[in-house]
């Protein structure tokens, strides 16, 4: 077990510089750090010093993968992708464009996103998991094909829908809880409960139907039919076998997700001013901040990755046939 | 006029060519006309293309170009052409394009949503100034007295749907001939099987929902003539101009992007799957690495850069149409780079399975070489999975170009689509009053869309996906 997880650990770090190697070709290789300075600076009207200055500034104006005119080391550790995207690996973020250190911003903000994730995630996994018992279980019936149709219909709007209605009603017209902000601490609750409400309502259809699915090709198996030949009840055969076995592929689809709830929700944090890296994110991008980008791919994949790790772990947790070698 | 095509245009006619030689094929062959029969029998799915169809036949039209004559003629007397191409869309659309207000305005309204100061001329006197709601330029503005407004959209609207009536009487008229006709049987006697839901085909659900289409279309044409249905924006353009142009570019973002991700999906997978060793680990490593990036910022970093090519090269993009056509095709070969994984990792599993099959084999000790086993015998047997994700991946598509607006790496800002309507009327919410009508007109047209296209996706998956019919026969 423990030489299975330092083996897929040491798989991750390919797949880590593959990401490097790719935002870097990106940023600095499809576009040179002049456009960069250009774009920050103003397209028009900038002098050549100007943006030599800036690339000095931000560290830019170094050879980008080998530099002949520094000695020993140097050469290969002076230059822009060294000091850019292979300190990246010790979480040496560097700084953003308004000279604050991301790596501190990201340790602030990932708890607001958290906040806010965490509760959407596992009251989101309760509700559907049970909606989608419910529909398994009243299969072929009206109440089931309705639930289908909801499904389908509430998967078909929008999440901005959402997010706009829903503020729209409960902050605006109703006022019963603030439009937007947040605040630390144990008051954070009511900034939150909205957008968690919202993102819960708005997964529902998807996360219902999927879930739906799992559990009518699961009842569909041989060892249903048995249980039910040997005189189970209903319920009892949902809960104990369904329920159990549809867990492997719902495991595939959930773990990968945890470790990805402190990259907050992008546009739900932006709307209510809940300061979490999604929000920041956004931001980043708006404000072509190349430098905050380029840190959130790297920690986005990184924690993509620990989600795979950990679906394989769990893996084995619930499925003792699951050995690793 | 001079036809204009864009890249867009030309990808997207290219796409309804491909459709068409596909149904060509299928018609030719027994195996694929079994499950396309069966989606043919879904009357969920046969309503929800009808809708779908229609938007794109809205959408096509938008997507011939052309640059219109002028009137005026230059001084040796040949045509001038203007510099803007429209399309056949914006043509039948002009009177709805031309009619601006000033600025906002309620559906079916006589008077602007905010007060001016108006003078109103007193006889023989000064001239008044007054802070009132301006009567609207052309909303409305052939009634004598407002008071007749209510009156006067009832006539309209009752107008309207009498005349979609009349059609609608024509179409199932038609409809029911025929199929008397080829079986053989008298009308009233077809009749009554289409409406008892005895055909094979579900004529009742098509003719409802072809009645549905035609009464909405019927009142909204016999309005849009003398009234904004749909209200007007900030700087007075009609909403409904608005809705019908973002058609197309959800259209398109959520076609042409299968073209751009298809033969990645396709290729990778079934080569990973097919010769397996260090093919297959090059392929997993592509996905997995590419899969791990979030796609929003993947596509996020890729968007900002072609902005900073497009404001260094401003002499490549003459008019701004062209460079968000640009925009527009990028933004789907960035969605389509980004998205191929989850149909690649399907196919690898597949062709992981048929590749240890009989025939397979049968094939690989005849000496048949691999890429005619692939596009013979393998292709033809994962078409299906393709064909379901692809229909599945439209909806998506459309529902992430508004994210992607909202986030500001969609689409060119100056081009019209749903991720812009919104993010435009988001901030309308704010005032007081609130304008609602541009996110209702945006929400009710994207849902419509989208839901066309998530229920004909179902029909095909239950049509195609074996699994689906084993838990269909379990449950009988």
């Amino acid at each position: 077990m423990i030489a299975y997880i330092v083996r897929r650990t040491l798989y991750a770090i390919p797949i880590l510089a593959g990401v490097n190697l790719l935002t870097f070709v990106l940023f600095f290789v499809v576009n040179t750090p002049d456009d960069m300075a250009r774009i920050q600076l103003g397209v028009r009207r900038v002098t050549a010093e100007a943006v030599e200055k800036w690339k000095v500034e931000h560290g830019y104006d170094k050879p980008r993968f080998f530099n002949g005119g520094a000695k020993g080391i140097d050469r290969l550790t002076d230059t822009i992708f060294y000091e850019k995207s292979v300190r990246l690996f010790v979480f040496d973020f560097g700084n953003a464009d308004d000279g604050r250190s991301i790596r501190h911003e990201i340790l602030t903000r990932m708890w607001p996103s958290l906040a806010l994730q965490l509760p959407v995630f596992v009251l989101g996994l309760i509700a559907y998991v049970s909606f989608a018992l419910l529909m398994a279980f009243f299969r072929g019936t009206y109440l089931d094909f309705g639930g289908v149709v909801l499904c389908v219909a509430m998967m078909s709007i929008s999440g901005l829908f959402y997010i706009i209605g829903g503020q729209y009603l409960f902050a605006k017209v109703w006022r019963l809880v603030p439009i937007s902000g947040y605040s630390g601490g144990l008051d954070a609750w009511k900034f939150l409960v909205l957008p968690a409400a919202i993102g819960l309502v708005a997964g529902i259809g998807s996360g219902a139907r999927w879930y739906r699915t799992i559990f009518l090709e699961e009842m569909s198996k041989d060892y249903v039919r048995t249980a039910r030949a040997k005189g189970m009840a209903e319920t009892a055969v949902m809960f104990k076998h369904v329920l159990k076995n549809g867990m492997i592929p719902i495991l595939t689809g959930v773990v990968v997700v945890i470790p990805t709830l402190f990259m907050g929700a992008l546009i739900m944090e932006s709307f209510f001013g809940i300061p979490g890296l999604g929000s920041y994110t956004i931001d980043a991008i708006q404000a072509q901040d190349f430098s905050v980008v380029r840190s959130m791919v790297f920690l986005g994949s990184l924690l993509y990755i620990l989600g795979l790790l950990m679906t394989d772990i769990s893996y084995t947790l619930v499925d003792p046939r699951v050995r690793f070698t | 006029m001079i036809p204009v095509v864009l890249r867009t245009d030309a990808l997207l006619w290219l796409l309804v060519a491909a459709v068409a030689a596909y149904i060509v094929h299928v018609r030719r062959s027994p195996h694929l006309l079994v499950p396309w029969r069966r989606v043919t029998r879904s009357a969920s799915g046969m309503s929800a293309l009808m809708v779908f169809l229609a938007f794109v036949g809205i959408g096509l039209l938008d997507s011939v170009h052309f640059r219109p004559a002028l009137e005026t003629k230059d001084d040796r007397g040949e045509t001038v052409y203007a510099v803007e191409a429209i399309s056949i869309l914006d043509a039948i659309a002009t009177p709805l394009r031309a009619r601006r207000e000033r600025t906002y305005s309620a559906p079916l309204a006589t008077r602007a949503y905010a007060k001016e100061t108006i003078e109103i001329a007193v006889p023989g006197g000064k001239p008044r100034q007054v802070r009132e709601f301006p009567r609207l330029i052309w909303g409305g503005a052939h009634l004598k007295s407002e008071d007749d407004r209510l009156s006067d959209v009832l006539a309209r609207a009752l107008a309207g749907l009498g005349l979609a009536f009349v059609v609608w009487c024509g179409l199932a008229a038609a409809v029911t001939a025929t199929r008397a006709r080829r079986a053989g049987r008298g009308l009233k006697e077809e009749w009554r099987s289409i409406w008892r839901a005895e055909t094979v085909t579900p004529w009742w659900a098509l003719l409802l929902t072809a009645g549905a289409l035609l009464a909405i279309g019927g009142v909204v044409v016999s309005l849009c003539a003398r009234y904004h249905v749909l209200g007007t924006e900030k700087v007075g353009q009609d909403v409904l101009y608005l809705v019908l142009k973002s058609i197309r570019t959800a259209l398109v973002i959520g076609t042409v992007t299968t073209l751009v991700l298809l033969p990645f999906a396709v290729i990778l997978g079934i080569m990973a799957g097919y010769f397996r060793g260090w093919i297959d680990d090059v392929v997993q490593y592509l996905y997995t690495t590419v899969s791990s990036i979030p796609s929003v910022l993947l596509i996020a970093a890729a968007v900002l850069l072609m902005q900073v090519y497009i404001d260094q090269h401003p002499e490549l993009f003459p008019t701004t149409a062209q460079r968000a056509d640009l925009r527009l095709l990028f933004l789907c070969i960035i969605l389509g780079l980004t998205s191929w994984t989850g149909l690649a990792r399907l196919l690898r599993g597949e062709a992981l399975k048929l590749r240890e099959l009989e025939y397979i084999q049968a094939a690989q000790a005849f000496g048949v070489r691999s890429g005619q086993i692939i596009a013979r015998h393998i292709l033809p047997n994962v078409m299906h999975i393709v064909l379901i994700s692809l229909v599945m991946e439209f909806s998506g598509l459309v529902l992430a170009e508004a994210v992607l607006s909202y986030v500001g790496v969609g689409v060119d800002p100056t081009m019209i689509s749903f991720g812009t309507m919104i993010n435009a009327a988001r901030l309308e919410m704010s005032r007081d009053p609130v304008v609602w009508w541009i996110l209702l007109a945006a929400f009710v047209f994207m849902f419509a869309l989208v839901l066309s296209a998530n229920l004909f996706a179902d029909a095909v998956r239950d049509a195609f996906d074996p699994r689906v019919r084993v838990g269909g026969l379990a449950r009988a």
